[in-house]
């Protein structure tokens, strides 16, 4: 029993709430606020990282841990694939909210802006610990409706359309996970994922379980945008002000995609061998798409929403090949080569494509465009954008001392290991393409002939460049965990509770 | 099972509105009609057969009651359907003041 675990819940939505009521009465008040609840559920993620070493902690709501076999208690979970998770939101959420600083100065309302991203930290973090699928499913939609509300924040003609199109899918996606976790509840008499886990173990219609798998994977698919279900993505993404970006492609489609996926299947169902199977080829078909449309962008956070698209692609089909492997039980070391990696490049993902996001945003904020034709010769006069989206731009195509070549790395390494070898070649290819375009990206924005004088256009204010240069430094920093020894203390924790599944559930019961 | 048939068909009701209405009103209509099959999805779930509502009164011996916990689920789901019907139709304004239309096919500045 950790009782500072709902402060990651409870602290932003408090301080939600008071920018809202003070935030007109006292000049500045959320400008101040914001960061400060940033920085504690960072420190807070940090200390809860330290301490936990290896084990899992829950949290009974109110003290309900439910009796005799009744459904009620409500528990939150911290172990230690969470709090990996709750570090990455919490490290973007403050880095992108400290960029945001000076670039929302021209928007109004700008305490409206502050208290929705409070409230979408803190249903992201509410995702990540929620042991139970209902609770799930409320916190869920409390981050994606504050994202609804942040991609039309501009209400501009497109940003007003891009939110509409996310909005009905991502409405039908609430409704699919809805239904299913009501079918979860008529089966099991629960919606606790330790106790759903014990009840299928038991027994269980086979036909039931296939549906409500697809049920899953058709409503997490579509808010991880994984390719068949991904029409909403470049255009939220590229809609939304440049800091919200990187919010929702660096963290959302994480923590309310692909960390739920990678929960139920490992955690709360009795993975198969068809489920790795689908899991791995939706990885691979996105991975391949996403950087084949995002070739002919010319938008650059388009581009770039597309580019994410196909790193999601990478780390979904690192987990696919890990259910697959571990289902064949005769190479866990290839398996854990493949989890690790799935799980080092969604943290090196975070901060590379974060990175880029604000990048495009410091062009935006300077030359008011964000078409790649209009740009041009920028590496003198923005020295500091130029170089940081250089180094996210060599790391997310995989060139060696950034973090992005190592994490891919090991993914190829797991896929040579484990005998996909059609995988592997993909996995090298699609790298190939993304250098590509992100090489068009550099030479369009800051190394061709200018279009028109650029002599007049100055680095970004102070707060934009302190949060660039800081993610770039990280960009660097986080090579290290391909060291063995660092990468046995940082991922250790969380791969050993993708690869004992069944270990969540009975320690969970335990408590 | 006559019951659940028919919400299913309630829900691809809606599903159909979603695909091919080109109406914005019409799409946030069908959202709401899917939404609701599923609630009532949930509340066929926890019911039982003459079972009488979940208050048990320690005097009157034993009784059946229908679960409550799917009712508190859908009480809450509803709640949050509320919130997402009002955030599509405030765009869905928006969207007509900037446009002087609702129709879909005339909004399309977002390509590729």
């Amino acid at each position: 029993m950790d009782a500072l675990i709902p402060l990651f819940v409870a602290f932003p939505l408090i301080s939600a709430f008071l920018m809202v009521i003070f935030g007109k009465l006292v000049k500045g008040f959320h400008r101040f606020l914001a960061p400060i609840t940033l920085l504690a559920l960072l420190l807070l993620a940090v200390y809860e990282f330290t301490s936990l070493g290896g084990t899992s902690q829950a949290y009974a709501m109110g003290g309900w841990t439910g009796k005799e076999g009744s459904p009620l208690g409500i528990f939150l979970v911290l172990d230690g694939f969470s709090v990996i998770m709750l570090c990455i939101i919490n490290l973007i959420g403050l880095v992108a909210l400290f960029y945001s600083l000076s670039y929302m100065a021209k928007y109004t309302a700008e305490a409206n802006y502050y208290s929705l991203f409070c409230l979408i930290v803190a249903g992201m973090n509410g995702v990540v610990l929620s042991g139970d699928l209902f609770n799930l499913f409320v916190f869920l939609e409390v981050s994606v409706i504050s994202s609804y509300a942040l991609v039309a924040f501009g209400v501009g003609k497109t940003e007003l359309e891009a939110s509409f199109k996310y909005q009905v899918l991502g409405g039908l996606a609430s409704m699919l996970i809805l239904l299913a976790i009501g079918l979860i509840y008529w089966q099991c008499k629960t919606v606790n994922m330790a106790e759903v886990r014990a009840a299928f173990d038991g027994s269980y219609s086979k036909a039931f379980y296939v549906f409500v798998q697809v049920l899953l994977i058709s409503g997490f698919g579509l808010k991880a945008a994984i390719i068949p279900f991904h029409a909403w993505l470049p255009d939220a993404h590229s809609s939304a002000p440049s800091p919200i970006s990187a919010m929702l492609s660096g963290v959302l489609i994480k923590a309310v995609g692909i960390y739920v996926l990678i929960r139920l299947f490992f955690n709360m169902f009795v993975f198969t061998h068809e489920i790795g199977v689908v899991i791995a080829a939706l990885g691979a078909i996105s991975m391949v798409l996403g950087s084949l449309l995002a070739i002919n962008q010319w938008d650059v956070k388009r581009l770039l929403a597309y580019s994410s698209i196909s790193q999601i692609g990478y780390i979904v089909m690192a987990f696919g090949m890990g259910i697959i492997l571990l289902l064949r039980g005769n190479n866990e070391a290839a398996a854990v080569l493949a989890i690790g990696g799935g799980i080092y490049h969604m943290i090196n993902h975070a901060v590379f494509k974060g990175l880029l996001f604000l990048n495009a945003g410091s062009l935006e904020f300077r030359l008011n465009t964000r078409n790649l034709k209009e740009m041009g010769g920028l590496s003198k006069s923005m020295p500091l954008t130029s170089t940081t989206s250089f180094m996210a731009s060599m790391s997310i195509s995989g060139i060696p001392p950034f973090n992005g070549f190592f994490s891919k790395l090991v993914i190829i390494i797991a896929a040579i290991n484990g005998r996909f070898y059609l995988l592997a070649a993909l996995a090298v290819l699609v790298s190939i393409i993304t250098l590509g375009y992100f090489l068009k990206f550099q030479r369009f924005a800051f190394f061709n002939k200018a279009e028109k004088a650029v002599e007049k256009i100055r680095e970004v204010p102070f707060p934009m460049a302190t949060s660039m240069v800081f993610l770039a430094i990280l960009c660097v920093a986080l090579s290290l965990l391909a060291i063995p020894s660092v990468s046995e203390t940082v991922l250790r924790p969380a791969i050993d509770v993708l690869i004992q599944p069944e270990l969540y559930s009975t320690t969970l019961i335990g408590i | 099972m006559i019951v659940y048939l028919l919400c299913f068909v309630l829900f691809l009701v809606g599903l159909y509105g979603v695909i091919t209405r080109r109406n914005l009103i019409k799409i946030a209509i069908s959202l709401s009609i899917m939404e609701f099959s599923i609630f009532l999805i949930l509340v066929l779930i926890g019911y039982i057969d003459q079972g009488l509502a979940p208050i048990v009164n320690t005097n009157s011996g034993p009784e059946i009651y229908v679960d409550p916990l799917p009712q508190a689920m859908v009480l809450t789901a509803i709640v949050i359907g509320l919130a997402t019907t009002a955030m599509l139709m405030a765009i869905a304004i928006r969207l007509y003041r900037k446009y002087k239309t609702f129709d879909i096919r005339e909004i399309k500045n977002l390509r590729g």
